[in-house]
């Protein structure tokens, strides 16, 4: 049993929070969709097993882009769409010239930005149709026309895609948590910080250990998808139910405790926050996902 | 990252499952906890069996009759021990508190003296931390050792004592200098409990039972050389007690409410449960699940920097309200029967209310996590 980060993941997750800080800081323009996605590739995110790397780093790489809240399709592409894939359709998402997005429940994440969609349970259809506006701006969404289809090589992996989402959250919950923790340091009322009081440090304690716990999933799930171990399935539901949620949470508080200024449009909290929301109820929400789990416990 | 057994943990599972098959019975497994574990004597002779085995201080030194195993061996004996349904160790103050602490501040002749027997289930030992009026805050101890020649005279009261009523030895924390600055002004003793002047009242507590007491001291003679560590750096030394309390209390938690979860589950598979409990029940064990990771990245932290990481910072206290949630929960899930003493159930629930409170409150602990985790500035 060896549940911790080798020196190499540290490294790489050190390496996307520097890079991504860099590209996407907190004051860029969030109206921008300049997504660097030649970059992704020559940094090999976009094909992680040509380094002999697997869904554990992509996992870590999913919540990097979470903390820094990335606006492009990364997780449409590696993290949902990339098992239904041929060998030539991956070598060409590696290269960056194609972009690829699942059909779920009928939206379509980034419809209007990718090239491809998988739909149907594995047709592959160019990307066309009508867009509609989603909870989170940068993640639009659009209703697939669904015409010229060719069967896809791959397979559904249901977990992955869990796991992917949960992964993403992990990083929008410690960016909320983080973000809380610094303007509790440094506001000043009554005199003091006003993390001083324990009415302001209390709920940031709490989400610490929602993130701590989220993490402790995340990592769990990623590890049994990357070893195709039999409870992924549980293990993906569960980190996606916990760890959704706890973004959500941790960004209401991190509102909360910004007090005024974390509710308006000029700070990024929101942004995060709408993040949260997306990926909370994009495939399955909390509640139906632990009725899956329950499902899978009482058995 | 490896989450599955290496070759070693898989070899010694095995041979820990076969060895509690064959030496705990089946109607000596499922005790229901408090007061019962030190009322039935299968407790103390199980005790023996697992020191005779080598399972009882599993990580300690070998010189000081430990086995000098790996943390992760401890994490699957409490793994394994929680899902056969073991009664615990009796000496468990002996092996999470004092023992540990004398191996990290005592002297040579301490560690010779004490450590075996704490092992051995010889000598149960309690802790005299908590009073009337230093709860939370225990630099505020006011029970008084007076240095008088080469012994301590000691005179208070200490609270929330388990196993006092049958312990040979106290780790005492003393006021020893009420001049001196907070923080420097305690003294942290290793007292024996048959010492004249030593008087053990139980307390009776919400369940109904007494499993914890009050302790009395009035004059009561402590030699100088039980005294462990310096005059003075009793907080010192009582913050080592607290840190393995919280350090190794991780597993053992996450394993009893486990095997509770289990029992739990036994009894909801046979009822049509509707869709809300049904949810209610995949949230306490995901909750489960995400404590029982959380204490495993712990571990590998530790066992890759040898300092404990802050991920386990939180484990206590989501345990504790885990474990409140999850038998309040199964007083909805045994229906119209929720309501009555079962003699099981109702024991765990009410018991679970002193979970928020005992080995650091909640607040306290929202406190330590906010400053030493967080960073943010103290609230006090």
């Amino acid at each position: 049993m060896d549940f911790a980060l080798s020196e190499d993941q540290l490294e790489l997750k050190q390496q996307a929070r520097a890079w991504l800080a860099d590209r996407f800081p907190l004051d860029r323009d969030w109206d921008s969709v300049e997504d660097r996605w030649s970059e992704l590739a020559e940094l090999g995110w976009l094909d992680v097993a040509e380094a002999g790397l697997g869904f554990v780093e992509e996992a870590l790489l999913l919540e990097e882009l979470g903390y820094a809240c990335y606006p492009g399709p990364y997780i449409a592409t590696v993290g949902f769409a990339l098992p239904w894939l041929s060998d030539e359709q991956r070598a060409r998402v590696a290269t960056g010239e194609e972009r690829w997005s699942v059909d779920v429940d009928g939206y379509v994440p980034w419809l209007g930005l990718v090239d491809f969609v998988v739909a149907d349970g594995g047709t592959a259809y160019p990307a066309r149709g009508e867009e509609v506006a989603s909870v989170d701006p940068s993640r639009p969404f659009g209703r697939l026309d669904k015409a010229d289809g060719e069967p896809l090589a791959g397979n559904r992996n249901l977990p992955r895609a869990r796991t992917a989402s949960a992964a993403e959250a992990l990083g929008v919950a410690q960016r909320a948590l983080d973000l809380g923790i610094e303007h509790a340091k440094t506001r000043v009322q009554f005199g003091k910080p006003i993390g001083t009081y324990q009415a302001v440090s209390h709920p940031l304690a709490q989400t610490y250990t929602d993130v701590e716990l989220a993490r402790s999933l995340v990592y769990w799930a990623a590890w049994c998808v990357a070893e195709e171990d039999e409870r992924a399935p549980v293990a993906a539901g569960a980190a996606k139910a916990f760890a959704t949620e706890a973004a959500v949470v941790a960004c209401e508080r991190s509102i909360q405790a910004h007090g005024g200024i974390g509710f308006t449009w000029e700070h990024p909290l929101h942004r995060f926050y709408k993040r949260a929301l997306w990926l909370e109820g994009f495939g399955r929400r909390p509640a139906e996902l632990r009725l899956e789990v329950a499902e899978a416990v009482l058995a | 990252m490896d989450l599955r057994d290496t070759q070693e943990e898989a070899a010694f599972r095995t041979e820990l499952r076969a060895w509690v098959d064959a030496n705990l019975p089946a109607e000596k497994r499922g005790g229901r906890g408090g007061a019962q574990r030190f009322e039935d004597p299968f407790v103390r002779e199980w005790s023996r069996k697992l020191y005779e085995a080598g399972y009882a201080g599993l990580t300690w030194p070998r010189e000081y009759g430990g086995a000098g195993a790996p943390h992760s061996f401890q994490a699957i004996l409490y793994e394994e021990l929680a899902a056969a349904q073991a009664p615990p160790h009796v000496g468990v103050i002996g092996l999470s508190m004092a023992g540990p602490t004398i191996v990290a501040h005592g002297t040579e002749e301490q560690k010779a003296r004490y450590l075996k027997p704490i092992l051995a289930a010889e000598e149960i030992w309690c802790q005299g931390f908590s009073e009337p009026d230093a709860g939370s805050d225990l630099a505020a101890a006011r029970t008084r050792a007076e240095r008088r020649g080469d012994v301590y005279v000691v005179n208070g009261q200490k609270v929330w004592s388990s196993f006092a009523h049958i312990a040979d030895f106290c780790i005492l924390v003393t006021q020893s200098d009420p001049e001196a600055a907070r923080y420097r002004n305690l003294t942290y003793l290793l007292v024996d409990m048959h010492a004249p002047g030593v008087e053990v009242r139980p307390l009776r507590q919400i369940t109904g039972e007494a499993e914890f007491n009050e302790i009395f001291f009035t004059d009561v003679e402590v030699p100088a050389e039980n005294r462990l560590g310096e005059e003075g750096e009793g907080w010192q030394v009582a913050m080592t007690t607290l840190l393995h309390e919280r350090a190794t209390l991780g597993f053992a938690l996450t394993a009893t409410l486990d095997a509770l979860f289990g029992r739990l589950l036994e009894g909801a598979r046979e009822l049509e449960l509707p869709p809300h409990m049904r949810e209610e029940l995949a949230r306490e064990w995901i909750e489960l699940q995400a404590i029982r990771f959380t204490n495993y990245r712990a571990l590998g932290t530790y066992e890759r920097t040898g300092v404990p990481g802050p991920e386990g910072s939180g484990v206590k206290l989501r345990w504790s309200e885990a474990n409140q949630r999850l038998t309040k929960l199964v007083r909805e899930l045994r229906g119209p029967e929720g309501i009555l003493d079962d003699g099981w159930w109702n024991h765990q629930q009410l018991r679970s209310r002193g979970n928020t409170i005992e080995a650091g409150t909640s607040e306290v602990l929202r406190n330590i996590i906010a400053e030493r985790v967080l960073g943010l500035p103290r609230s006090r």
